[in-house]
């Protein structure tokens, strides 16, 4: 097989060969770490590669596979991945996509870290994001922005804007992401990908670099549904270091995703589509694309119904409420004590005045913005009006979704109101910045699993769009099986992958850069 | 429109200990302004009889054995700090010459 050939396969197709013995992952990975070497200086998809290290565990695993115990193998040993910033790595640099953590190598992994070594896959490196996760472009990034495979002059989505464009330009076959406002599902939906924010607890959230911990969601990010679900498997499940963790013990995803792919898989699913998140502010091939997806899943046996959520209206206004506090507390940590960036004003000062100069250094506009706007809204005399009712409004969007899952068995949304915008275009305007998350953001709030796929490309631009299933909590394994058969519907209609149409990256040859 | 001066941003930075520029004072006035009023309506559905929802999927009484488990060395520990002296963090002045 060519490293050509090694990079285009899925997850599950390269775990599959590796098992068969027809390639090594030492193979793999190199053609990965080639690609790497090829796209990435236009890309910037990662800011660290390692690989060093990554060459060598590979061949450790092809070792272990020669063995008497290359049996006892999971079902993704020897695949290489590639690891969002904001996990904790212990053999890497773990920055956050902040200079205020530059260089900074965490003394322990994050729990998911430590699963997929455990599991042996290969981590390749660690992925760009916006400043601790605030934002949806990787603009933020404190080290310059990723770039959409698509079209380099747009954005790949954020926060996880590295992960997902690892995966779509085929530097990795997966990727861990983060998601507390939709930093996994936008990035999928921009990019022609797929991302999976599981439910609230399903996976640890230890040693990932808080941003707001009520909301934060560590998940999978690939091209199939199929290969998410393998990955899932990899990742979930109860952590007793992370008391948020839930302590249920989970169906395998990988078999819901299979499942999905069976002939009369939708047969009476019952499909809600929110009205609130439709319509008005949707560019005109988003919604046609929607629409036409919607149909599919109808054609397929699936009954699709309008579902009211009238106070999803509110939900951008509480999250921009929450998440800044939560944030405004969780950032009280670099206090240029423990770890990280200090910076010294002229003539010395005491440590508050060290870690004021250390803080407006090692911050970006954004994270600044939202610190200062978090500890506003818990400030004394606004707290009940702002935080407060923040908190309330989220106890009616959780009684929306109650009500819509009465009736629906999955709620559909678009992933994104729009396709990907250009670099730039709404870097000044932090409002419009905020409302990409407006069909994301729910599912955060009320702590509920979502998933977005790739549905086609709108047709006034060429580029990707996503759709979003949304299900109650602990049902992951539900919109594994809805994903993967509309995955299904849609390949077969297109005649192969949406990201198989994605356009050539020019690629540098090795060290010409 | 929300009365947000750029004294209270200045404020707000004290407390949350960032040494903002003048510029950055006056450019976060008037992005907090638009954002506080944009987020303000939160109160227009907020009744008081509503329960607040501090967290999407409570669990109760998630407690551990108590024993030692892992813990990290004190080597471990230091090893991001900017500064460490003798097996502790080493901060700067903590009083000031008016203290």
């Amino acid at each position: 097989m060519t490293s050509t050939d090694l990079i285009r396969l899925t997850a599950a197709e390269l775990a599959d060969s590796l098992a068969a013995g027809d390639v090594s992952s030492v193979d793999a990975t190199r053609a990965h770490l080639d690609r790497i070497d090829g796209v990435d200086g236009d890309i910037h998809a990662f800011l660290h590669v390692a690989r060093d290290a990554a060459l060598a565990r590979a061949g450790e695993i092809d070792r272990i596979r020669a063995s008497e115990d290359g049996s006892s193998l999971g079902p993704l040993a020897g695949v290489p991945l590639a690891i969002k910033d904001v996990l904790c790595t212990l053999d890497m640099p773990s920055t956050a996509g902040s200079r205020i953590l530059e260089g900074w190598i965490p003394p322990y992994d994050a729990t998911v870290v430590r699963k997929i070594r455990d599991a042996h896959l290969v981590p390749l490196g660690k992925t760009n994001m916006d400043e601790f996760a605030m934002g949806s472009s990787t603009e933020h990034s404190a080290y310059g922005p990723t770039r959409n495979p698509w079209d380099l002059d747009r954005i790949p989505g954020g926060s996880g804007g590295g992960s997902a464009a690892a995966v779509s330009a085929f530097e990795a076959p997966l990727a861990l992401g983060s998601d507390t406002g939709g930093s996994i599902r936008q990035p999928a939906a921009v990019t022609g990908s797929v991302g999976m924010k599981p439910t609230y607890g399903g996976v640890s959230r230890y040693g990932a670099i808080a941003l707001a911990s009520s909301l934060d969601q560590v998940g999978p990010v690939s091209r199939t549904v199929l290969d998410s679900a393998l990955l899932h498997d990899v990742i979930g499940g109860h952590d007793p270091r992370d008391s948020t963790s839930i302590p249920d013990t989970w169906p395998s995803m990988a078999d819901a995703a299979r499942a999905g792919q069976r002939e009369g898989a939708l047969k009476g699913m019952r499909v809600g589509v929110v009205k609130q998140l439709t319509g008005d502010g949707f560019q005109s091939g988003v919604t046609q694309r929607f629409t036409e997806a919607l149909a599919v899943l109808e054609s397929a046996g699936a009954e699709v119904v309008e579902i009211s959520a009238p106070n999803f209206e509110y939900a951008i206004a509480a999250y921009y409420l929450i998440l800044p506090a939560e944030a405004s507390s969780n950032l009280a940590k670099f206090d240029s004590v423990r770890f990280g960036l200090r910076v010294n004003p002229p003539g010395g000062g005491t440590v508050e005045q060290v870690m004021s100069a250390t803080r407006d250094a090692g911050f970006g506009p954004e994270v600044k913005r939202r610190i200062i706007l978090g500890t506003y809204a818990l400030s004394a005399g606004y707290y009940d009006a702002y935080y407060g009712s923040a908190q309330k409004v989220r106890t009616l969007i959780q009684r929306d979704f109650d009500n819509a899952f009465g009736r629906v068995d999955v709620l559909a949304t678009p992933s994104a109101p729009t396709t990907a915008f250009r670099l730039g275009e709404k870097l000044d305007d932090p409002l419009a910045m905020y409302l990409n998350d407006l069909t994301t953001i729910p599912a955060n709030l009320a702590g509920v699993p979502g998933i977005g796929l790739p549905i086609g490309l709108a047709p006034e631009d060429g580029l990707p769009v996503g759709i979003q299933f949304m299900a109650p909590a602990r049902s992951d394994a539900r919109l594994y099986t809805v994903g993967a058969a509309l995955e299904q519907l849609l390949e077969e209609s297109w005649g192969g992958s949406l990201l198989s149409r994605a356009p050539e990256l020019a690629t540098a040859t090795v060290g010409g850069r | 429109m929300s009365e947000i001066s750029a004294e209270q941003v200045a404020h707000l930075a004290m407390l949350a200990r960032i040494e903002l520029s003048p510029e950055e004072i006056a450019s976060l006035t008037v992005e907090l302004g638009s954002i506080v009023d944009n987020v303000a309506k939160v109160s227009a559905v907020a009744t008081p009889d509503l329960p607040a929802t501090s967290h999407p999927i409570p669990l109760v009484n998630v407690f551990r054995p108590d024993v030692v488990g892992e813990t990290l060395t004190q080597e471990q520990a230091l090893s991001g700090a900017p500064e460490a002296h003798d097996g502790r963090f080493r901060v700067s002045a903590i009083l000031g010459e008016e203290q």
